[in-house]
Parts: structure tokens; C-alpha cells; sequence
């Protein structure tokens, strides 16, 4: 319980210190230590879960499910704090930010931080809802952190969707709440989610349908699922590069995570129905479509964080419709896929971070020969890339490759969009890579000072995923797995 | 079911809620700001009634409470907070006429209806009352949402957030009895640091484009990437 208090509120505790500290020279310090600290934490509450099997308590719960997400977002939060201090101190002397922006970054970056661990924790769906929207409001103030028209409208853009798209999630909430009020016992409980579930079978399925819509609808604008994306290229390419980081390595899953909760509610409503994989259908439906524009578009994009925040949506694409698929395969596939996509995406963010600096611009066309003029930079980013289009030995394609056996297993056509997009993806990615690897170096390009150790760090690890996942964190995925199916795959 | 079925509190709700949603129309259409902002304030205080009603005649007393924080955040104080950024923005006589004020005014209408559909088969009979004041809700959630694809101005878009929520909450308040409260305090919570932030904007985009008019903010477009 204490170590699951520490994961929730450290990052709080440091955003209000973060928000008065003075010296700005230690925040960048202070905000790795803050991180670390989280990240001690939410290991030992792995280890509680691990030992007790559910950690539960003041409407906190925490069981194997949401716990390796909570390791996985302390763990990115770590890596993208150590490689945010050199880099903000550069933004900062470089006249893009003030003192004051930076105070707004960290205390924004440890807030952002804290709705996370609270979204994913929370026994109650009705607090998810609020540090869901929490998530928004902490991270739209430092989209526009550089405050270029391009920044200031995407800042709005993200807002306004993201706002809406929520509005939506909170009427289905309300649905959801209302279908409760008959079922429970005590219908205060109605919005915890361990009740209903305990009660899913019971709860009425034409509301319990409907809520389904709105809640997908809503947190699916959050997931960037097609056509509720808008947001996330611009919002993704306009921020600070850490930011870039975090929103897509961290926040699409937790709202996707929201999304499979509720989706076991629902199932457990419509089993005895005519339609009892109508929610499994919506997220296929959105998934596929998500997954094959974003591959299209990743073609045409000049900006290379946009052209990230492309493959994003495409991987997200691809989750959703995992977990539509439903069955022990895909979930797993789709648990392991969420793992290495974040780890892989904040590497790559990470590394194209330190290649805008070296290139000083976002443009494509004008990030030339970057391995000549800085291999580790050059390498971490050809590396990153083949990582996310799926190369072996990393561990994107063991997840690919499992979701594909799972596709063909239960829905043998789908298979065929699906390696279609996949090749559509890969295609988009390298067009606009090679150039930017090998290719001329333009006069005058320096190296500049780069901080790899994360990107060796996340790409260690996904490679290591890749040639054998470690007993326990297969188990782990397991009991995951069952607790979202109900079947096991080991 | 006719109204004359339905106890007197019952009824009054239902009137109450329908001039919310009379108001959410006057929202859509009204070109002055000044005057949208206090439509959208009436709107706030009619969503209080109901909540006080909904209180009185269930006996339920947490929501007398939600309906003085409705008060006090809908129809005084984010009200307030705007009618002081648009006077410091020097927008109070700025007009934004609707383009096919006719066209949308039906679009609404259709709305409306939709959600009387959409609603149909999720109760039965005899909750057939808090149907009518869900669809109401809806409506209101869905002619907001109308607001902000149809306006283009940075001030009525955040009218027209707010007002969505003033629809989600009625529909929390007529369908269930109130969200629990920490909840309640969250949402609110959410809403007030929102329209803080909406607040910083309008300064942030005035500075940027010299005008509140987002459809102006055209930068990031796909077309312009192929430039």
C-alpha cells in the first residue's frame, strides 16, 4: 500500500515543488530524482502484486494488469527525465523558452506524471475520467511552450479535440453509472470497477452498449484512433521533443488501457445478447482503419515528428484491434506490443530529438547524413526505425508476429490488410529514413553534445524482448492476459 | 404518459430542463458575445434548478450541495471569468453572425430528435421520465458540440465546450442522482483549471494571429506539407 501511495503521489509532491523551486539550474535534477524515486516505487508495488496477487485500498487497484503499465510509464518517465535535462538546458539557451517555461515544463512534466499513475491505478472509473482529462490539461500549456503561431495552433487544436472527445467518454460514464444503479447492491459503488465487473453479467445491455459507443468514441480520441487523430500529429510535432516522448509512449496506452477496461465490462453485459463481441468489433473496426490511413499518410509527411506521430497512431491502430480480435494470442500479443511500442517510440523520439539539434530544423528535407556527422545519433535512429517497422531480432516483430498468427488463427482475411499495411509502413518509414542517415552532409553540420543512454537503454531491452522474453515477465503478461480473457496462454 | 401522470416537482424538472435546452439554441444562434455569455450563464443557473430539484424531491442531500457548486462555477463564476476576458481582449461589441443561421438551426433540431432516438430503446416503460430528461441532456451535449463546429471564433468554441458540460452534468444529475462526489469535485475541478487555460489562450492566439478568429489558424495542414 505505501509503495503504491509513493508511485501515485511522488510525482505530485514533486510538481509542487518543482512549481516554487528557484534554482533552475538543479530542476532538471531534481525532476530525474522525482522519477527515480517513482520508479523504485512502482517496482516494489510490482513486487506486491506479484507476491499478493491484487493491491487494493481507497479505491486504488492496482492488480496485473494495470501494474506492469504503471512499471512501464515510471520506467519511460525515468529515461525521458535524464535525457530532458540536457536537452531543455539547450532549448533554453538557445532563446526558444524563458525561465519561466522551463518552471512550466518540469512542474508540467511531474503533473502529467501523476495523472498518468492515477488513470492507471484508480479503482474508479469516474477518476479515470478526471486524470484522463488532467492528462490534457498538463501537457496542452507545454505544446505550445515555443510559442510559434504552428505551436499555439496545434496547443488549441489538441484541446479543443481532446476536450470534446472527453466530454463524450464522460456522457458514456454517466450511462455507465446509470446502468449500475439497478444492479448494485450500493449504488454509490456504481462507477468502481471491480464491482461492476463483479456484476457485469447483470448490468443492462442496451445501455451498457451505448455507454460503449461514447466511452470509445472518447477515449479513443485520446488513443488517436482514425478519425478522431487530428490532434496528435500536430500536437506531437509541435511540443518540446520530450513531450513528443511521453505523449506517445505513454499517454495513448493509458488511454487505450481505459478503453480495454471498460471493454470487459461491456463484454461481461452483452455475452447472453445477439451481438456479445459488438465492443470487439468497434475496436477491430477503428483499429484496422487507424492502422492502414496512418500507414498511407506516414508517406507524405515532411516533418520527421509528424511522420512519427503518423506511426503512432498506426501501431495504436494495431493494439486496438488486438484487443478487439480478443482471445489469449492477440492479448498477449497486444500487452507485449503496448511494452516495446512505448519503449521503442521514446527511444526514437529520443534520438530525433538530438537530430533536429544536430540539423537545427524538423524538416526531412533537411536532416542530411546524419551517421557521417554523428554515428551514435545515426545509428540509434536507424536502429529505432527498423525497430518499429518491425525488423527482427527486436521485439516489435515478436508482437507483430504473434498478432498475426492470432489474426489468422480466428479471422484467417484480415491477415492480408494487415501485411499489406504493414508493408505500406515500412515502405513510408525507410523512403524518408535513408536520406536522412546516409546522404550528403550538408556544410557546416557539427555534432553536437547527444545523451544516448536511454535510447541504448530502451533499444537494449527491445531487442532483448525480441530474442527471449524473461520467464517472469511472460508469466506476468500471462496472468494479465487472463485476467482480460479469462484464459491464460502458457 | 402525459405530463398529468408525472407529480408536480416531476414536472417542473421537465420545464426546467427543457429551458436549458431553449437556452443551449439561444447559445447557438446568438452573434453578440456579450450576450451568448449570459445565455450561457441563465443556462448554468436553470441546470442549478434542476439539480435542486432533482435534490428536493428525492430527499437526496449531497445534491443541494452540487447544485451550489453548479451555481456558483456555472452561472457566476466562469460566466464572470469570461465577461472579464472578453472586456480585457476589447471584444464586447464584437459580433459573429452564423453563416446559414437557418441551416444550423435545423441541424440542432435534427439533433434533438436524434437523441430522442438514440435514447429509445434504453429504458423501460416506466422510467420513461428520466428518458426524457436524458435525451434532453444529450442534446445539449450534441447542439454544444454543433457549436463548436460551426463557430469560428475562439470565445463562443469555449461557450460551447462549457455548455457540454452543463449538459453532461444535468444528464448525470436526472439519471442517476449525481455522480459520487469526488467525482463531482474532480469534473469541477477539471472545468475550472480548463477555462483557466482557455483563458491564457485567447491571449496566446490573439498574440499569434492577431484576432480570436481560430479558423484563421491554419498552419498545420496536410496541404501545406506538400508545399
Amino acid at each position: 500500500m505505501m509503495a503504491l501511495l509513493f508511485t501515485v503521489f511522488a510525482p505530485l509532491a514533486g510538481a509542487l515543488v518543482l512549481a516554487v523551486l528557484t534554482p533552475l539550474r538543479i530542476a532538471g535534477w531534481f525532476n530525474i530524482a522525482i522519477s527515480a524515486l517513482n520508479f523504485a516505487a512502482s517496482l516494489a508495488l510490482a513486487r506486491a502484486v506479484a507476491t499478493d496477487g491484487v493491491v487494493a485500498g481507497m479505491s486504488f487497484r492496482v492488480d496485473d494488469f494495470n501494474v506492469y503499465l504503471l512499471v512501464l510509464t515510471a520506467f519511460v518517465s525515468l529515461t525521458t527525465a535524464i535525457f530532458s535535462r540536457p536537452y531543455m538546458g539547450y532549448v533554453r539557451e538557445s532563446g526558444r523558452t524563458t525561465d519561466r517555461g522551463m518552471r512550466l515544463y518540469h512542474t508540467m512534466f511531474q503533473l502529467f506524471m501523476f495523472t498518468m499513475m492515477l488513470a492507471l491505478s484508480t479503482d474508479n472509473l469516474g477518476v479515470l475520467w478526471v486524470a484522463v482529462e488532467g492528462a490534457t490539461l498538463a501537457t496542452v500549456l507545454l505544446v505550445s511552450l515555443y510559442r510559434t503561431p504552428e505551436a499555439i495552433e496545434a496547443a488549441w487544436k489538441y484541446f479543443i479535440l481532446c476536450g470534446v472527445g472527453i466530454a463524450l467518454a464522460l456522457f458514456g460514464t454517466v450511462l455507465l453509472y446509470f446502468a449500475a444503479q439497478h444492479v448494485l447492491e450500493d449504488p454509490t459503488k456504481g462507477l468502481t470497477w471491480s464491482a461492476l465487473y463483479g456484476v457485469a453479467g447483470q448490468l443492462p445491455p442496451s445501455v451498457m452498449g451505448l455507454a460503449f459507443v461514447f466511452l470509445l468514441v472518447g477515449y479513443g480520441t485520446k488513443v488517436g484512433l482514425v478519425p478522431m487523430h487530428q490532434w496528435l500529429p500536430d500536437a506531437h510535432s509541435e511540443g518540446p521533443t520530450p513531450m513528443s516522448a511521453v505523449l506517445s509512449g505513454l499517454l495513448l496506452n493509458v488511454a487505450l488501457y481505459a478503453v480495454v477496461r471498460l471493454k470487459m465490462l461491456v463484454d461481461g453485459s452483452l455475452a447472453g445478447t445477439e451481438l456479445p463481441h459488438m465492443a470487439g468489433y468497434l475496436l477491430m473496426g477503428f483499429g484496422l482503419v487507424s492502422f492502414l490511413v496512418a500507414g498511407l499518410f506516414l508517406h507524405r509527411q515532411r516533418d520527421i515528428k509528424r511522420m512519427f506521430s503518423y506511426s503512432s497512431i498506426e501501431h495504436m491502430g494495431l493494439m486496438t484491434f488486438a484487443f478487439g480480435l480478443g482471445g489469449p494470442l492477440a492479448t498477449f500479443g497486444a500487452l507485449l506490443h503496448m511494452l516495446v511500442h512505448s519503449l521503442t517510440k521514446s527511444a526514437i523520439f529520443v534520438t530525433v530529438g538530438h537530430a533536429t539539434h544536430i540539423a537545427g530544423t524538423q524538416s526531412i528535407d533537411h536532416i542530411r547524413g546524419l551517421i557521417r556527422t554523428q554515428p551514435a545519433v545515426g545509428w540509434g535512429l536507424l536502429l529505432g526505425v527498423a525497430a518499429i517497422a518491425g525488423f527482427p531480432p527486436f521485439g516489435v516483430f515478436t508482437s507483430e508476429f504473434l498478432l498475426l498468427t492470432a489474426t489468422m488463427q480466428t479471422q484467417p482475411w484480415f491477415t492480408v490488410p494487415l501485411l499489406v499495411g504493414l508493408a505500406v509502413a515500412f515502405a513510408g518509414l525507410f523512403r524518408h529514413l535513408q536520406p536522412m542517415v546516409y546522404g550528403s552532409v550538408p556544410e557546416g553540420q557539427e555534432p553536437v553534445q547527444a545523451n544516448m543512454l536511454p535510447v541504448l537503454i530502451h533499444l537494449g531491452l527491445v531487442l532483448w524482448l525480441g530474442l527471449s522474453i524473461p520467464e517472469f515477465l511472460s508469466h506476468w503478461l500471462n496472468r494479465a492476459t487472463e485476467l482480460i480473457v479469462g484464459v491464460g496462454l502458457l | 404518459m402525459g405530463l398529468d401522470q408525472l407529480s408536480l416537482l416531476q414536472q417542473l424538472m421537465i420545464t426546467l430542463s427543457a429551458m436549458a435546452l431553449f437556452t443551449s439554441f439561444a447559445l447557438l444562434e446568438q452573434a453578440r458575445l456579450v450576450a451568448a455569455i449570459h445565455a450561457f450563464a441563465w443556462q448554468g443557473v436553470l441546470v442549478a434548478m434542476v439539480t435542486a430539484v432533482v435534490a428536493a424531491s428525492g430527499g437526496l442531500e449531497h445534491l443541494f450541495f452540487s447544485a451550489a457548486l453548479t451555481l456558483g462555477l456555472k452561472a457566476l463564476l466562469i460566466p464572470w471569468m469570461l465577461h472579464w476576458l472578453v472586456r480585457s481582449l476589447e471584444l464586447d461589441r464584437h459580433k459573429e453572425p452564423l453563416r446559414h443561421p437557418a441551416l444550423v438551426i435545423m441541424a440542432g433540431v435534427a439533433l434533438v430528435i436524434f437523441s430522442y432516438w438514440l435514447v429509445l430503446p434504453m429504458v423501460e416503460e416506466e422510467l420513461m421520465f428520466t428518458r426524457n430528461i436524458v435525451a434532453v441532456s444529450l442534446a445539449m451535449v450534441l447542439i454544444g458540440l454543433l457549436m463548436m463546429v460551426v463557430r469560428q471564433q475562439a470565445v463562443t468554441q469555449v461557450l460551447g465546450f462549457m455548455s457540454m458540460e452543463n449538459g453532461l452534468f444535468l444528464a448525470a444529475v436526472s439519471a442517476t442522482g449525481g455522480m459520487p462526489l469526488v467525482v463531482e469535485l474532480g469534473v469541477a475541478f477539471d472545468v475550472l483549471v480548463a477555462m483557466v487555460l482557455f483563458g491564457v489562450f485567447f491571449f496566446q492566439i490573439r498574440e499569434s494571429i492577431d484576432s480570436l478568429d481560430v479558423d484563421r489558424m491554419n498552419r498545420l495542414t496536410e496541404r501545406t506539407d506538400e508545399e
